[in-house]
């Protein structure tokens, strides 16, 4: 719920374009809803997003364009052990396919 | 100095139905914000009995009744599943009904602020006095109990806590200050749950380990809740009243903090006070959280499953002097999460797991068997949280590919060999790492492992003091079966001896 507050603060002092979401969740159907959130809005209608399409571009830290972005050695350091554990694919296509249908901007 | 011995164990679950509805948070939050909801609605088509209770695998592992070994042959899920023998009664503990247990808040209670009706007094009476072990001078403490109008009152106008059996007011908590919301009904009964269970966890203890509560020095309490007044609010100490109800006439005690990770912090330092000698028999104990239950019950709703949050937990374990017998805790590998260690899982893997192993110059393989988050996946898994304890083991064998002490291809090998599933209800510090500890003791007494690393995690940042994460976690080994090395002849002496003998052949040489 604070979550949801801080991105909602954020996209209206930054402007939405200027906001990226990085999410971290362990579990693709938990990445998933966090990256529903923040772009359609939130689905289970708990939080301050209830309602809120705020369209941000939302990435999960294993999916290439953000591991691309950075050192190959600091990301090894912080994540190069949960991305053997995670089931990677199965929240790249998650995350991706609520990027794909939600976020309002398009790179 | 040698090194301190876990001498037995205790683990007790209680049913609470009642409390689900009237004491959870999930459903006091809806109550409050959402009182017609459909959740609320439906949750009591959602409700196990007490049998369906007793039955589940899960909960006779807990117990001890099932090994993990024997519990991970039954296919997930396991809501639907019965295990053919189950009792209340298991070889660790036991599985309480909720109508005994509120009898047992009234006899925990000293300031006369938990109320029963007359009828239910006389009926938890007759209970408890069948009750294999309870005896007569705590079962006294119940009295003759009150006038139901008397606690409606109480309910209804003076902002007390309603007891609950079977949907039915049976009795109150009262609050024991007008304006102190520290003594309020609400946190006070928290407070006697979380006594009530620890000191049904420590009769376990005593119980079924054939101990002598007289011989018990010291008390760790590692619950989470906080007991005190509006002017010290985690004041304490749950310890000394639960040794009080318990019958440890020559312990005194304290509480100790840490979110779920605190068993760990309490074993690592009870294990350090017997091996200085400071207290000969230490007793690490904890009651269980009301508040938890159903927790994820709108998921479980959702999925069609039963409230599978429905008891409280409590342990209690007993570190002592070494005998030459129980497994050993290793003071020398502790791991700890420190304020430098930094958030990413590796880091904090490394330095629960990697860093006391690098002490022993051990290799991960090494470890026999882990023990860590042990929640039960049946609960976790519909909420979205994952089957946790696999996921650790999981990181723990990702390390162990990164440090190139096994394969990538040997990872669900490893997770196989060296992991369990998790058995133990989603309250806490009650699943994290401690669940184990009674099974460890058989196994390694047995010859089936050698060694177990014990690892509990705790989130500190639901306190809102810090972000910092936080864990710590000790190794147990078999026991070598030396028992005081100082007794022996040093290495030293052996020396002296040896030259004193040449110093007597030279000169016996040279007489000659």
């Amino acid at each position: 719920m604070e979550n949801q507050n801080r991105v909602k603060e954020a996209a209206e002092k930054y402007g939405a374009e200027n906001v990226v979401v990085l999410i971290g969740g362990a579990e693709a159907e938990a990445a998933g809803l966090a990256a529903e959130t923040v772009t359609a809005g939130d689905p289970t209608f708990a939080g301050p997003l209830a309602g809120v399409q705020l369209g941000l571009r939302v990435y999960h830290v294993v999916e290439p364009e953000f591991k691309n972005e950075v050192d190959p050695d600091v990301y090894d350091e912080q994540i190069g052990m949960m991305e053997m554990v995670l089931d990677v694919d199965e929240i790249i296509e998650e995350v991706k396919d609520i990027r794909d249908e939600y976020c309002k901007f398009n790179d | 100095m040698t090194y301190s011995v876990v001498k037995g164990s205790g683990y007790v679950l209680v049913n609470t139905p009642d409390m689900i509805l009237h004491n959870g948070t999930t459903q006091t939050t809806e109550k409050t914000i959402n009182p017609n909801s459909d959740y609320l609605k439906e949750l009591p088509k959602h409700i196990r009995s007490f049998e369906e209770v007793v039955n589940y695998p899960p909960n006779q592992t807990y117990i001890g009744n099932l090994t993990p070994e024997e519990l991970k042959e039954y296919k997930k899920p396991w809501y639907d599943k019965k295990f053919e023998g189950a009792d209340k009664v298991g070889k660790f503990g036991e599985i309480m009904h909720q109508n005994e247990f509120i009898g047992l808040m009234k006899i925990v209670d000293t300031f006369d602020l938990v109320k029963l009706e007359k009828n239910f007094t006389e009926d938890v009476k007759e209970k408890l006095s069948a009750h294999h072990f309870m005896k007569e001078d705590l079962i006294s403490r119940l009295k003759s109990g009150d006038e139901i109008e008397s606690i409606k009152k109480s309910v209804e106008e003076q902002g007390a806590e309603g007891l609950y059996n079977n949907g039915e007011l049976v009795g109150c908590v009262k609050r024991a200050h007008d304006i102190d919301i520290n003594l309020s009904a609400h946190i006070l009964f928290e407070n006697l749950v979380v006594k009530a269970s620890g000191v049904l966890a420590a009769l376990n203890l005593i119980e079924k380990n054939n101990i002598n509560p007289e011989d018990i020095e010291y008390i760790i309490e590692c619950s989470e809740e906080a007991c005190g007044d509006m002017n010290q609010r985690g004041g304490g100490n749950f310890a000394k009243s639960i040794g009080e109800m318990a019958g440890f006439v020559n312990a005194t005690g304290s509480d100790t903090r840490g979110f779920c990770a605190a068993p760990t912090h309490a074993m690592i330092e009870a294990a350090a006070l017997v091996e200085a000698g400071i207290f000969k028999n230490v007793v690490v104990v904890a009651g269980g959280s009301t508040a938890k239950l159903g927790m994820n019950g709108k998921d479980h709703i959702k999925k069609g499953l039963p409230i599978l949050e429905d008891v409280v937990g409590g342990f209690a374990l007993l570190i002592g002097e070494n005998d030459g017998v129980n497994p050993v805790l290793r003071t020398d590998l502790v791991g700890r999460h420190t304020v430098g260690t930094g958030s990413s899982p590796q880091a904090v893997i490394g330095s629960l797991v990697t860093e006391p192993l690098d002490k022993g110059n051990l290799k991960i393989t090494d470890i026999d068997r882990y023990s860590v988050e042990m929640q039960n996946p049946d609960i976790t898994k519909p909420a979205g949280a994952g089957d946790v304890p696999k996921s650790n083991y999981k990181m723990i064998g990702a390390l162990g590919v990164m440090r190139k002490e096994l394969e990538r291809t040997q990872l669900n090998d490893f997770i196989e060999k060296h992991g369990m599933e998790g058995w133990a209800p989603t309250q806490g510090h009650i699943p994290s790492g401690v669940p184990y500890v009674g099974f460890a003791r058989e196994d390694i007494l047995n010859g089936k492992i050698k060694n177990t690393m014990i690892v509990g995690k705790g989130s500190l940042f639901l306190g809102r003091m810090t972000n910092l994460f936080d864990g710590v976690s000790i190794v147990i080994e078999k026991n070598p079966g030396k028992i005081d090395e100082e007794k022996g002849v040093s290495e030293e002496e052996i020396r002296s001896f040896v030259a004193e003998a040449m110093r007597d052949f030279a000169s016996h040489l040279l007489k000659e």
